[in-house]
Formats: structure tokens, C-alpha cells, sequence
């Protein structure tokens, strides 16, 4: 485990999205939004907190780190390139035919990759397991996980949600990245959610809210997960859809839409790359 | 007498012996009374993991059990299954994570609890899915025996056991009971009725029935859809010339549409499907219900003398 100071972990996060506009201009296609909200969080986690090893992506004692949205792989993909996981040319692979950064991320072909997702609602159920798996081990070992805000329209997080605080798995995480927009539009055009803090309170998790990148609150955040140790946690992250790339924050546009030559450009001067 | 015997008390007793297997964990969705899970929670609670009334959650625990190093063991009934259908897909066959269901209560023969009850396209639904082994076995040995043979499947599995008492087959006879290999119950040469579940002995008494009126008919129980025994099926396709599938569960995509799929490309010879019309069930009796269906041995004999016609 490596651990970086906020300012590295910025630094780190800056690379990172500069990687992720380069993926998905480079694939024409891909979803640069999610992974922009998300990926200050990617960072804290990778760069400071997870017990895992970039030699020995599947040594059964590590942390795990379940990125539920994983149509947001391009802010997977650019972390664990700059973990050590993967190569940065590996990076050139994405949506590529026979390339490990497949369009979601795939625990089959991507190492560090702890999770096939895809298909939304899925991950904080799988969290649930590999935590029951460390409970009846006896491991301190951590399991996060990642999800969206859209994400949790989907019923089954919640009959996760529900059963993670029936087992009192303390050793389950959760983020929320609310950046407030889904596929089609706003979430609040979609599906309104009303107060989501008060939902998981009131399945029994701990809550607390953060501004997701703020990288002082996310470090503060993970070192508040780590203190809870008697059920469930979670943080949910206030988080800007694009954020970094001016054209692209709060645009539902760019959910899933790739940048073009000339919006490149301007990203990565922005970007300051 | 022939000792009657439910298939998920056979699931529940192998269930049991495989606790010796720390890793072997079971998951609930509050059913294990029904699936028979519930021998296993009263011996090891600690690792058996109650999900509530959520099949699609239970799912994904399982899956991420599986990817930790533990063999999980998830029942409820076939129907239910149903609605984590995508787990099972994306979650469970597409990493190839060995996650074992059961559904059990499957097919018309559950009987009077109606139609919404009733999976009829539980076998067909599963043996879509990459990397997905289905089986259906016929009797509570079988039923134990295939259920002990899974921790060494390294893939994922799906099996169907019924809700009400059945012949057995298979009492001193353990050792003929492997996954993905049909048995031969009894041999014949001029129709070879290929049978899985509740519907062998079905098969069973229309051989006897056809071998007074002079036809001669091979039953083959075919316990594992997939993958199919298709060794098994080109030598009774050779040696019979005559196919009948015979199941409680749709005639759509389930053990009938297995072997026509498979014969067409090899050896397409006469066959006659014994199934569920394409319709759903309503409450009535196992036996109303295989009546009512057209899954009584009279209806296999009737179509085994259509075949012998066909034949010639």
C-alpha cells in the first residue's frame, strides 16, 4: 500500500483524467462523465487506503474495490495504470477487440479488476458476499465499493443494502457518487431520489456526506469508513458529472459520449496536459 | 414396494454431507423448509447465509463468495430463480464463478399451488447461458449423488428438484450417477425415450405398456441437459432410430429442444416431443397436473406407437 499526500493524490487524479479523455477520444465512444466525477475518489482509494498488490493482482488476502457503475471504466482503467496494475499502453486497449480494457470492466480480462459489472445494481450484492467471505475467514481484510446515484433506482441495491446491515458487516464500504445526472437526462428528470443519505440511514448503514473531490474530505471520508467497524458505511459523495473539463460538467451529453478532436484539445489544455 | 422420495430431501441430505467442506456455504431466501436447505442451517448456521426474500441479491453474494475461495450453495424455488435471471447471467456465468442453484418445486408436478408456482421454463432459461451446467434429476439418490459431484465442477450450475415423492431409481446404484452422462434405466431397440425428472418414471410405465403390445423401447434418463450426452444420444439414435423426449416443462427450448437441436445436425430421425404445450398450468394435483399436460405414460405411449408409424 502506497500513501500518497493530498497534493500527489491530486496530481495523480489530474493524470488520470487526462487519461480518461484520451480513452474514450481514442475509442470514440465510451463514458468520460462518470469517470470524471468518480475518479478523485479512484485515487484516495488506490493511491492511499486499498492492501493490494499491483505484482499479485489476485492475492487472496487484498482489499477489494468494486466499481458497480462499471461503464465508468475509463477512471478504473487510467487507476490502475497508474497503480502499476496495467501499463499505460495497456490504456490504448479500451473497447479495443482482445484488449484488457474492455467497455466494462471485467474481472476476466483486466488485472485488479475485482468485479465483472455492466449491468447496473450488481456490485454492492457481490461486496456483500466477498464481505461474508472475510468475515468467515477471520480477515480484517476491506471490501468498497462504488456505485452511482442513478444506479440506485435499481431495486436489488437495496435488498443489498437491507441484508448487509441484517449480517452487520462492518467490513463493507460504500460510495455513492451523486453527480446527479444518469443516461437520458438529470435525475431529477428521470427519478427523483429525494434524500438519499436519509435512505441508507434509515436501512441502518452509517452515513456520511462528503464533497467528492475535495481530496482532504475523501481521505478524512475513508479514514471515517475505517472507524466503523459494527455495520455497513457509507459515504455519499457529492460529485460533479464531467468534472474537470468545462464543456463536459453537468452535461448529461457527455454521459456517454466521446470527446471530438477539437473538444480533445480543448480538454486537455484545460487539463493542463 | 418401490420407496417414494422427494429430490430436494435428496438435495438437503447431500447438502449436508458436503459441510465436511469448510468452504461449502449454503444461501437462503427464506425457502430452506422447502428446498431442503434448512438440515444444513440447523448443523452450521455460521455459514449459512440468510438473504430474506431476495433472489437477485442472494444471487451476487453468491458470486462474490464464489470469487473469494467458498463453494456456495443458493435454493429457492425454480420459479424465483427466475427473477435473478440476469444475475445469474452477468453476475454468476459470464465470470464463471461457481455459484450452485437450486430450484426447486420446478415443473406442473408442484402442483396445486397454480400456475405461478410452476416453472415450466426454468431448464430452457439456464441452458442459454455460457459455462452453465442444468441438471434435472429424476430421484432423491440422483438427486444427492449429482448435488456431491459439484464442488468439483469448478462452473457454475443450476439444478431443478420437484416438490412431491417420486419412485426411486437409483437405491445401491450410486456409482452409476455422474454429471453429464445419461443412464440407460432400462434398454430397448425400437424407441428410445429420452426422460429427465419426474417424467422417467412416466417413461418407465410406457415401456411397459408399449413392451405388451410388442415395442421394444430403451429409457434413457437424461439428468444433466447440459451438457447433453450426445455420446449416449448418437448410439440409441443409431441403435433405435426413433427419438422420444419426454419432460414437465415446456416443449420450448428445454430437454426436447436440446436433443432436436443436437440430432438435427447428426442424425435426424423421426422424434416426438412429450412436454408442456407452450401454456401455463392452473392448481390441481401432481397427477391432475401431468394428466391435464399430456405428460402421463399413456400419452408417451400414444406417441411412441405415431413414431413406430413414422418409422415405416
Amino acid at each position: 500500500m502506497s500513501s500518497k499526500s493530498i497534493s500527489e493524490l491530486e496530481e495523480m487524479a489530474r493524470k488520470c483524467r487526462i487519461e480518461i479523455c484520451l480513452m474514450t477520444h481514442r475509442a470514440q465512444a465510451g463514458h468520460p462523465g462518470g469517470s470524471l466525477s468518480e475518479i478523485d475518489i479512484l485515487c484516495a482509494l488506490y493511491g492511499n487506503r486499498l492492501n493490494v498488490k499491483p505484482e499479485d493482482p489476485k492475492w487472496e488476502d487484498r482489499d477489494r474495490f468494486i466499481l458497480s457503475k462499471g461503464h465508468a471504466s475509463p477512471g478504473m482503467y487510467a487507476v490502475l495504470a497508474e497503480s502499476g496494475f496495467i501499463s499505460h499502453k495497456d490504456l490504448e486497449s479500451y473497447r479495443v477487440k482482445g484488449g484488457v480494457c474492455q467497455g466494462h470492466v471485467d474481472m476476466k480480462w483486466c488485472p485488479g479488476v475485482d468485479f465483472s459489472a455492466g449491468s447496473l445494481g450488481m456490485g454492492l450484492s457481490f461486496g456483500m458476499g466477498c464481505a461474508v467471505a472475510a468475515k468467515l475467514e477471520g480477515s480484517d481484510r476491506t471490501i468498497f465499493v462504488m456505485v452511482g446515484d442513478g444506479e440506485i433506482q435499481e431495486g436489488s441495491v437495496w435488498e443489498a443494502a437491507m441484508a448487509a446491515t441484517h449480517h452487520e458487516l462492518g467490513n463493507l464500504k460504500l460510495f455513492v457518487d451523486c453527480n446527479n445526472i444518469q443516461n437520458d437526462d438529470f435525475c431529477e428528470n428521470q427519478m427523483r431520489m429525494f434524500d438519499i443519505p436519509a435512505k441508507w440511514n434509515s436501512f441502518g448503514w452509517a452515513v456520511k456526506v462528503i464533497d467528492g473531490h475535495d481530496m482532504g474530505e475523501i481521505v478524512e471520508s475513508i479514514e471515517w469508513l475505517d472507524s466503523i467497524s459494527d455495520r455497513p458505511a457509507v459515504v455519499v459523495a457529492n460529485t460533479i458529472k464531467g468534472k474537470g473539463v468545462s464543456f463536459m460538467e453537468n452535461n448529461p451529453g457527455f454521459h456517454g459520449a466521446a470527446p471530438n478532436d477539437e473538444q480533445l484539445s480543448i480538454a486537455l489544455s484545460e487539463l493542463g496536459a | 414396494m418401490t420407496r417414494m422420495a422427494a429430490t430436494r430431501d435428496g438435495y438437503g441430505d447431500a447438502l449436508l454431507e458436503l459441510a465436511s467442506n469448510p468452504k461449502v456455504v449454503v444461501l437462503e431466501a427464506d425457502l430452506g423448509k422447502s428446498t431442503k436447505s434448512l438440515h444444513f442451517r440447523k448443523n452450521f448456521p455460521e455459514r449459512t447465509i440468510s438473504c430474506g426474500i431476495g433472489e437477485q441479491n442472494m444471487l451476487l453474494v453468491g458470486a462474490g463468495l464464489a470469487a473469494s475461495g467458498y463453494i456456495p450453495f443458493a435454493s429457492t424455488f425454480a420459479i424465483f430463480t427466475e427473477r435473478a435471471f440476469e444475475q445469474m447471467r452477468n453476475g454468476v456465468a459470464r465470470p464463471n464463478l461457481a455459484v450452485h442453484l437450486c430450484g426447486s418445486h420446478g415443473g406442473t408436478h408442484t402442483g396445486t399451488d397454480g400456475s405461478s408456482a410452476q416453472s415450466i421454463e426454468d431448464l430452457a432459461i439456464y441452458r442459454t447461458l455460457p459455462n452453465v451446467v442444468v441438471m434435472h434429476p429424476c430421484d432423491d439418490v440422483s438427486t444427492k449423488e449429482l448435488t456431491k459431484q459439484l464442488p468439483d465442477l469448478n462452473k457454475p450450475s443450476y439444478m431443478r428438484t420437484a416438490r412431491n415423492k417420486t419412485p426411486v431409481l437409483y437405491d445401491g446404484r450410486e456409482n452409476e450417477i455422474k454429471i453429464g452422462k445419461g443412464v440407460v434405466v432400462r434398454d430397448g431397440s425400437d424407441i428410445a425415450i429420452i426422460a429427465c425428472g419426474v417424467l422417467v418414471h412416466e417413461a418407465m410405465d410406457a415401456a411397459n405398456e408399449l413392451s405388451a403390445i410388442g415395442i421394444d423401447v430403451a429409457v434413457i434418463d437424461m439428468h444433466t441437459i447440459k451438457p447433453l450426452d450426445t455420446d449416449m444420444i448418437d448410439k440409441y439414435a443409431n441403435k433405435c432410430g426413433a427419438i422420444i423426449t419426454a419432460e414437465d416443462h415446456s416443449v420450448i427450448g428445454g430437454l426436447g429442444g436440446a436433443v432436436a437441436e443436437y440430432i438435427v445436425g447428426t442424425n435426424p430421425i423421426p422424434m416426438e416431443q412429450i412436454g408442456v404445450k407452450d401454456r401455463f398450468g392452473e392448481s390441481a394435483s401432481s397427477e391432475e397436473m401431468l394428466e391435464m399436460m399430456g405428460l402421463k405414460s399413456h400419452h408417451i405411449s400414444a406417441a411412441a406407437k405415431k413414431l413406430i408409424a413414422r418409422k415405416h
